[in-house]
Order: structure tokens, then sequence, then C-alpha cells
């Protein structure tokens, strides 16, 4: 079943490049991070973690990889964690929240809506705490140095 | 033209085309600043949104607008804005050579076809009804409503100038072809099908951006792009909906 799950994250996260435009060369790159953020995300979430803390901490993987990536290709990093992080938005739940919206269902719309909100939140901050952590070593590394 | 005229020029249209690409106001800005700040305009200011950017280069002279309409997704754009920027910044490339490599990007033509974008995007609804739980007898219902859906969206598109219409009658299109599918019993959930089939549509990757300018201050962007990704959710529930009215 974990083998079905890379097989599929992969090509999302790699026909997600194609859509977005990516660079050719970076294609693969933009696939692999996004299955690894992917498969991390379904572990913590089969280990029986929220889905909330579980998507921060893929997030958090996805742009730790995208960074490493960036850096060994000297590409911006958008590329790999716009690619990467496709597998963890809430694409699937946003639209359910809209079809119970439209269905006149409200109770469980704005439930879904509700967590929609928390996990592209949760995205966002797994994104930026890398950015924090790669600024804290390069900041404390400065700072060190006579 | 006087070379802070040239200056300005390539500053708004690096953020231009960064921001018909879709990367966040704050980059957006950012790119701007050091671009002018590396032409020795160190008072330089800009102001970017979703749809429009104000730049001048010194409190006394006149500040520049441009007005954004059309935004998309294009990672190429973006990678090649960035390296020209850092041409600039780095090896101090002249403006005026920056401007025309900066007009070759704006008009350079997508490098995939159309037919292998449809292949991806069916390729991607495939995949994400097995990630959401699908069984894999979901892969080909949802492989075949997703490319066509994405080849209806692309069509309306051109067709139709008005916005968020091109979603509802793809949505529409993938909701009539997924509960043909299930009709003829191919595919076995429903719900699935037609979650994976829409999601080369939906705005996943606004909602996240949107919540990324939020949270680095940048409130109208963030909010009118948080907007413009409920309008498009809800363009893709409706159509949806009205084909579940009919069953």
């Amino acid at each position: 079943m974990i083998f079905a799950q890379c097989i599929t994250s992969f090509i999302a996260a790699a026909g997600f490049g194609i859509l977005f435009n990516a660079p050719r060369k970076a294609l693969i790159q933009c696939g692999l991070v996004g299955m690894f953020g992917w498969l991390l995300y379904y572990i913590l979430v089969a280990e029986g973690i929220d889905v909330v803390p579980a998507t921060v901490f893929a997030a958090m993987l996805v742009a730790v990889l995208s960074h490493v990536c960036a850096k060994l290709y000297r590409t911006p990093i958008i590329i790999f964690n716009v690619s990467g992080i496709i597998p963890l938005v809430p694409g699937g739940i946003a639209y359910d929240a809209m079809r119970n919206f439209v269905e006149n269902d409200y109770f469980h719309a704005v439930q879904l809506s509700a967590k929609v909100m928390l996990l592209a939140g949760s995205i966002a901050i797994g994104l930026m705490f890398s950015e924090v952590v790669n600024q804290l070593f390069r900041k404390s590394w400065d700072w060190l140095k006579p | 033209m006087d070379e802070r005229r040239v200056i300005s020029n390539v500053c708004m249209l690096a953020g231009k085309i960064m921001l018909e690409s879709g990367a966040e106001t704050y980059r957006v800005e950012d790119t701007m600043n050091r671009m002018a700040a590396a032409f020795q305009l160190t008072e330089a200011e800009s102001y970017a949104t979703p749809t429009g950017i104000n730049f001048s280069t010194d409190s006394e002279e006149a500040s520049h607008f441009r007005r954004i309409s059309k935004r998309s997704t294009d990672l190429h754009k973006i990678a090649e804005v960035n390296s020209i920027s850092r041409q600039i910044v780095a090896e101090g490339l002249d403006p005026r050579e920056a401007l025309l490599l900066l007009k070759g990007v704006s008009s350079s033509k997508e490098q995939y076809p159309p037919w292998l974008l449809i292949i991806a995007a069916a390729l991607v609804s495939g995949s994400f009804a097995i990630m959401f739980g699908g069984q894999w007898e979901d892969f080909l219902p949802a492989f075949l409503a997703g490319g066509v859906g994405f080849t209806a969206m692309i069509g309306f598109e051109k067709l139709i100038e008005m916005r968020f219409f091109a979603e509802f009658f793809a949505s529409f299109v993938i909701g009539v072809l997924a509960v043909c599918c299930l009709h003829f019993s191919i595919g076995i959930n429903l719900d699935k099908i037609i979650i994976g089939a829409v999601m080369p549509l939906v705005p996943g990757l606004h909602i996240t951006n949107a919540v990324r300018d939020l949270m680095a201050g940048h409130l109208v962007a963030g909010v009118s792009k948080g907007v413009e990704a409920m309008l498009t959710a809800f363009a893709i529930g409706a159509g949806v909906a009205v084909v579940f009215a009919f069953i």
C-alpha cells in the first residue's frame, strides 16, 4: 500500500510541476520532494497523529528538501516547494466544503472550511519554519565568526 | 530615455512578470528593491498587490503604476526573472540589456505542448484519487474525467472571457463524466473520483500563498488572493453540485 502511495504522490507532484510550467530538468526533483513530504504525512497520520501537526511536519520536510535542491541545482526555491507541497494542500477538503455550502449543509461546510484554513496555515508555518532555521544558522554563524 | 526611466521600467517589468506568474507579493517587492539597490537607487520603494504594482525611484520622482489583470502559475518565468535579477546584483548587468532579457522572458511561450498538459492533468487526477483513499478501480475514471475536465477548462477559458465560468463548466463536465462512469460500473467511490478529477482545477496553491502573504504582513495581498481562491473553489463546488441535483 505504501508503495502505491509513493508512486502516486510522485506522479502528482511531478504532474503539477508540468501544469505549473516548471523547468524540465527540475521535474524529477519536484516529484521526489513531493513524494517524501507526502510519505511523512501519510506515515504520521497512520500512526494516529492529527492531520494538522502532521501537515506542519511534512511541510517542514518539504521546505528543508527544497532548500537542499535549490542550493544543489542553483534554481529559486519556489520551484521545488510549490510542487512539493501540492500533495499536502487541502484542495480536496476545500472542494468538499464548497460542495456542502452549495448543497445547503452549512453545519459541515463551516467545519470543513475551518479545517482548510488550519491546514493552509500549517503548511505556511512549516515552510516558514525552515526559513527561520536557515536564518538562525546563518546569523549565528556570522555572529560566532571572529 | 534617461537612465532612471530605464531602471524603473526594468523593475516594473520584472515585478509584473513575477506577479502574473504567481509569485508571492513579498518576494516580488524584495526582488524589485534589490534590483533598484543594485542600480544605486537606494531610496526606491515598491508596493505590490495581486492586481497592481506601484514603484517610485525616489520620493521626489513621479511614481509608476502597472495593472495586473491575468494571473496564473508559471514557475519557468519566475526562475528566469530570478536569474536575471541575480545577474544584475552580482555581475552588474546593464539596465538596457536587462530590459531586453526581461522582454524576452515576458513574451516566451510555454515549454510544454497542450497535449502534455492534458496528460499530466489526467495522471494527477488518477493519482489523487488513490492518495485520498480510493481503490485502483477508481484510477481509470478519475484519469478520464480529470483529462476531459482539464481540456474543457482550457477550451472554455478561450471561449468565455468571464472568470470562474471556465472552472464551473469544467467541474460540471467532470461531475457528469464521473456519474456516467459509475453508471457503467467503472470505478467504485464517486466522491474519490470527483475529488481526484477536480484537483488540477482547485486553487490549493493560492490558498497556501494567501496565508504566506498574510503571515509576511501583506494583508491586502493575502486577503485578495484568499478571496480569489475561495471564489474559484466555490465555482468548482457549484459545478459539481449541479450534477448532484439531477441524480
